[in-house]
């Protein structure tokens, strides 16, 4: 009989080598990290840090060297192949820092993919999409192409893409990294007020402080290590003072 | 059937074998003509049946196949007019030498062109006894037709078997030729290499591009691996998109070849050349062949992908 589990993901002594010999390098080193539902985490750190390292394993895109990592209850090296690939596309959505919008599919286009991907029929996914995307405030703009759209409004699309599916765990790389502090705001805010639930955890990656007032979580990564976790209060920085 | 002349009563034991229902000889070979201008050419001379003018050709431009039966009467074909007398209007009863000897131009007709673009004369195997007077056996081929209830094949045994003779359908001496093109002459070399080379110079074009848009679209299909799509579907998609880029092409491609070939099918010394429905083929193979190749080259680089990759910056 399984138990719901009480926390999205969990990590246990996780660590990650790249490349071998004299030329190995220690991504992370023996990360433990617990993530929960219902609440925006944010992994901050420097550059070179290994958050996108930690949260490429944490969705599956990568396997630790050593550890485990459960999500959603899953111990993730359990999971292979096939079943891995389904795992992924049924219960994770990925926001990217360059968005990664099909140029040739228009918006709504864009944001059906995920539903397509699980077998969801053409017209209804379609439907869906329509939906979604006017809930991020692009109600009109269903059959512009990514081409025709800012920065901030395909962030918009992807974040839509990201929800279509209603994922339980929602992955953001950098959402704000290529947006101008206005729209950095806007997607920051958008992303609080619908992705939200409490049956869904939301990890942002970022090194932009501006967002930190998002985090009710925030996991400090340095040199491949957690440096420091904090939680309850929003934190404020020097640059939103 | 062929052999470097031999008697006519070879014709006459054709004729009595079972399952033909008639038998015509045949004398095919080259000949020397002059013309008014004092000009030699070589000629292909086909000598027909006396009685029955079997193997003449089919469609006559200029005056009546049934002029051949007159005194040193020949035909020639429409290419090999404009080659004897170039930029003449047509003209019949014009006299000219073949093989040293008087021939009368009675008609113009149109003839398949031969593959070593030599005009084409026919005249009556008697006739051509006075053009090529040196050969006692003129006759090197037996037309023969087989029963309305006989099959050509067993009939061809059966003449084989009672002449000791090679003897051959239409079909059959159809490929006897091409084979004889292919194993005895360097077109296939020449052919070979121009075929190799579009081989090779299509497939690293299509390769190319086919390359340059996996690179182009390595996060795309990353995003998509992260997402879930399976290698098999981005395999299938990237094959679609070949598929659909081959078969536009070739219809552009196949298309343009037709239009050329339906332009210059009118002009004499090109209408030898058509797109056969084989050729037309053949080439749709080849390109589906080479652009799902160059495809699936292009493709490894997804299929190795590791999705993390729409992580880096």
């Amino acid at each position: 009989m399984s138990t719901k589990p009480t926390m999205a993901v969990e990590c246990t002594d996780i660590t990650k080598d790249f490349g071998r010999g004299d030329t190995r390098v220690r991504a992370l080193r023996g990360i433990n990290m617990q993530i929960p539902f219902g609440q925006m985490t944010l992994l901050v750190g420097p550059s070179g840090c290994g958050k996108t390292t930690l949260i490429s394993i944490v969705a599956g895109l990568l396997n630790p060297t050593s550890g485990s990592v459960r999500v959603l209850g899953e111990p993730l090296e359990k999971l292979r192949g096939s079943r891995l690939v389904q795992f992924r596309s049924q219960n994770i959505g990925f926001v990217f820092q360059q968005y990664n919008l099909l140029p040739a599919l228009n918006a709504m286009e864009n944001v059906a993919i995920p539903l397509l991907i699980n077998g969801v029929s053409r017209s209804k996914a379609l439907n869906e999409a329509r939906m979604v995307l006017k809930q991020v405030g692009l109600g009109d703009r269903f059959h512009s192409f990514p081409s025709q759209l800012s920065g901030g409004q395909q962030q918009r699309v992807a974040i839509a893409r990201a929800l279509i599916h209603r994922p339980r765990i929602l992955v953001c790389d950098e959402p704000t990294a290529a947006l101008d502090a206005k729209s950095g705001h806007n997607v920051m805010q958008l992303l609080s007020d619908v992705a939200v639930e409490s049956d869904r955890a939301v990890i942002i990656v970022t090194h932009d402080p501006r967002v930190y007032e998002f985090g009710k979580l925030i996991i400090h990564m340095n040199d491949g290590e957690i440096a420091e976790v904090e939680s309850g209060q929003p934190i404020t920085t020097p640059a939103n003072q | 059937m062929r052999h470097r002349g031999f008697p006519t009563t070879i014709c006459c034991e054709c004729e009595g074998t079972e399952g033909v229902e008639w038998a015509a000889r045949l004398y095919k070979g080259q000949v020397t003509a002059r013309a008014d201008d004092g000009r030699f050419r070589a000629v292909i001379l086909f000598g027909l049946d006396d009685d029955s003018l079997v193997g003449a050709p089919p469609k006559m431009l200029v005056g009546k196949l049934e002029d051949l039966r007159q005194p040193d009467a020949v035909i020639v074909d429409k290419a090999g007019y404009e080659y004897i007398w170039p930029g003449e209007e047509y003209k019949i009863g014009r006299t000219f030498e073949l093989n040293d000897s008087r021939a009368r131009l009675v008609g113009i007709c149109e003839a398949s062109p031969p593959f070593t673009t030599l005009p084409i004369m026919y005249s009556r195997f008697s006739t051509v006894r006075g053009f090529v007077p040196g050969q006692r056996n003129l006759m090197n081929y037996v037309l023969a037709k087989p029963k309305a209830d006989y099959d050509a094949e067993t009939v061809c045994q059966s003449i084989s078997n009672e002449t000791g003779l090679m003897a051959m359908t239409k079909d059959q001496f159809f490929w006897k030729t091409i084979r004889y093109f292919l194993e005895t002459t360097g077109i296939p070399v020449n052919f070979g290499i121009t075929i190799t080379l579009g081989f090779i110079v299509g497939a690293a074009i299509t390769g190319q591009t086919f390359y340059l848009f996996t690179l182009e679209n390595l996060k795309q299909f990353g995003a998509l691996k992260a997402m879930g799509v399976t290698n098999v579907r981005i395999l299938g998609m990237i094959l679609l998109q070949a598929m659909v880029i081959g078969a536009l092409g070739y219809g552009v491609g196949i298309g343009l070849t037709a239009l050329f070939f339906e332009s210059t099918k009118h002009i004499t010394h090109l209408a030898g050349l058509y797109l056969s429905p084989y050729a037309a083929v053949g080439v749709g193979i080849a390109v589906m062949l080479i652009i799902s190749t160059s495809a699936l080259i292009a493709s490894l680089k997804v299929l190795f992908l590791e999705p993390a990759v729409v992580f880096r910056g």
